[in-house]
């Protein structure tokens, strides 16, 4: 008996290692393809022209007048982008959380951004054309809004539908008049997905690419824009600085979500299929 | 009464935000009929624009994008969802440190900004002088899709019964055929949606084509023609004509595949609820 429990332990033992085995090739893949490009932006952003170790990238981003023009412009896109989203999208999705066909219409909310970014934005620009607007930053705040609208109202429905409604009950029968009842539980409640809107709508709008060139007529560039000019000139120094600040602010704003709560954001887009 | 005010209200609310949503959507819809690109109707009803599909100048140039489109898509999720699948698997099978590491790694594509990782394979590229052209293309968008195909699939993994496996293997199956004849049957729909989200991913992806596909080689999937072409010239009424299509298709399968999920999971609730 416990010799065949022995032979039969054994190729199970063996087969767990070689399971393990599996991932190596995806391991080395994503080292390759992944990690690595990393590194040599890291790399890349301390080199001169002529390879030799310099903060000198630095110094030209934090100094440059057309850099931080850029850098600013992005921030004030991407806050205002990202308020407006919130005051738009916080109704909307408190709205649909209390109806009971909410969880159908939540679906129309996000089922524009199946359809590509640009497909949409060439689209809103051609309206823009036709009704004569200037195209400007208002076109380009609208573009953003249109946008990243749904990466605001998705999180907030998910987080604001599956608050218990005992607890709304509960304040009600305390006393709490209607204002009070959502200053003071469901506002608070809400919380998680108010700060997983903000970073899936701030975070994609000033790294994102074409939007507002295209919607400002080349006018208004945003970081997404510029590293990929940068890049585009050879200046890979310059370039690899703007990624690295870029993939600060993604980190930072991971780790806090990471943080509030084990929100799994998997990519609003990419839930709906 | 003035709670009925506020629930009208809130309901008109709601419909004026999603009929600005969709405006535009239903213009370009409406006015793909009218040959024009002047939102007017001064040549009439016309199918003009869906004529040009294949009789313009362009269509040639729009059928080859669209066929990269295609082949670059089936091959990334094609590769990616063997590849992501085995990965799961030994993933599943790890240490709880190296797994980490590893899930950790497999995240980053998917929070780090798309023009970061853009740039970031573009140096590489370069460094390593890679020939430009597909090989680049498909490396990059194995790179964004498999880590979709992981997540999905890690799920399922989770959920299993390992004792269903550890049967199979204590009922005399080899781990090639336990692996095979029940592992996998397990994980199937895992696999199947990783494989559709690293087609529609594929698909979908501008920022990192267009900057790895390399100016020499006129290389252009459907989105990058779509940017070559309407950011110079802005929108034809040939493009009035693609985009609606797009705009049918794509809107009316996410409305099947979801409001099929919706379904499933009431019929599951019920089935809760009953038991």
């Amino acid at each position: 008996m416990t010799s065949a429990t022995a032979v039969q332990a054994k190729p199970r033992k063996r087969f767990k290692i070689t399971k393990r085995v599996f991932a190596y090739l995806y391991v080395l893949f994503m080292v390759l393809f992944v990690v690595l490009p990393l590194v040599m932006i890291l790399v890349n952003a301390f080199l001169d022209d002529g390879g030799n170790l310099t903060v000198e990238n630095f110094k030209t981003f934090f100094t440059e007048e057309s850099s931080l023009i850029i850098l600013g412009n992005s921030l004030f896109v991407g806050v205002v982008t990202t308020a407006i989203c919130l005051l738009i999208g916080y109704p909307v999705a408190y709205k649909l959380s209390r109806m009971s066909s909410g969880k159908i219409l939540v679906l129309f909310f996000i089922l524009p951004m199946g359809i590509n970014f640009l497909i949409r934005t060439l689209a809103t620009k051609a309206i823009f054309i036709a009704m004569d607007v200037t195209l400007g930053m208002g076109t380009v705040l609208f573009g953003m809004v249109y946008n990243y609208l749904p990466f605001m109202i998705l999180p907030l429905h998910t987080s604001l539908s599956s608050i218990d409604k005992s607890y709304i009950e509960a304040a009600q029968d305390l006393g709490a008049d209607r204002s009070t009842v959502f200053l003071k539980t469901v506002l608070p409640l809400s919380v998680g997905g108010i700060m997983s809107g903000i970073t899936m709508v701030f975070i994609p709008t000033i790294s994102t690419f074409a939007i507002s060139q295209l919607l400002s007529n080349g006018k208004i560039f945003l970081f997404g824009d510029s590293i990929q000019t940068k890049f585009d000139q050879g200046l890979y120094g310059v370039g690899s600085i703007m990624s690295l600040v870029m993939l600060a602010f993604v980190l930072i704003s991971n780790f806090l979500m990471n943080r509030i709560g084990k929100n799994n954001n998997v990519g609003v887009g990419r839930s709906l299929w | 009464m003035v709670k009925k005010l506020g629930d009208i209200l809130g309901k008109a609310y709601i419909f004026v935000i999603l009929a600005i949503l969709y405006a535009p959507i239903i213009l370009i819809i409406v006015y793909s009929f009218s040959g024009s690109s002047n939102f007017n109707f001064d040549n009439g009803f016309t199918f003009e624009a869906y004529a040009s599909i294949f009789t313009s100048e362009k269509s040639p140039a729009l059928w080859s994008a669209i066929e990269n489109t295609l082949l670059i898509a089936v091959i990334a999720a094609v590769v990616s969802t063997v590849m992501g699948t085995f990965a799961a698997i030994g993933i599943y099978s790890m240490g709880r440190r190296s797994r980490r590491v590893v899930e950790n790694v497999n995240q980053f594509p998917i929070i780090n900004s798309e023009i970061v990782m853009a740039v970031s394979l573009m140096i590489f590229f370069v460094t390593f002088a890679f020939p430009e052209g597909y090989l680049r293309l498909i490396i990059a968008h194995i790179a964004f899709c498999t880590p979709y195909v992981v997540l999905s699939i890690m799920p399922k993994l989770e959920s299993m019964d390992p004792n269903v496996y550890e049967a199979a293997l204590d009922l005399g199956a080899n781990p090639f055929r336990a692996l095979t004849r029940v592992m996998f049957p397990m994980i199937t729909p895992g696999i199947v949606s990783g494989f559709i989200l690293a087609f529609v991913i594929s698909i979908d992806d501008f920022i990192i084509t267009q900057i790895n596909k390399g100016a020499a080689t006129g290389i252009n999937t459907l989105s990058t023609y779509i940017y070559s072409d309407a950011r110079v010239q802005g929108l034809e009424p040939f493009w009035y004509a693609v985009f609606s299509i797009i705009f049918v298709v794509v809107l009316a399968a996410l409305l099947t595949v979801n409001l099929w999920k919706i379904r499933k999971q009431k019929a599951k609730e019920k089935e809760v609820g009953v038991q």
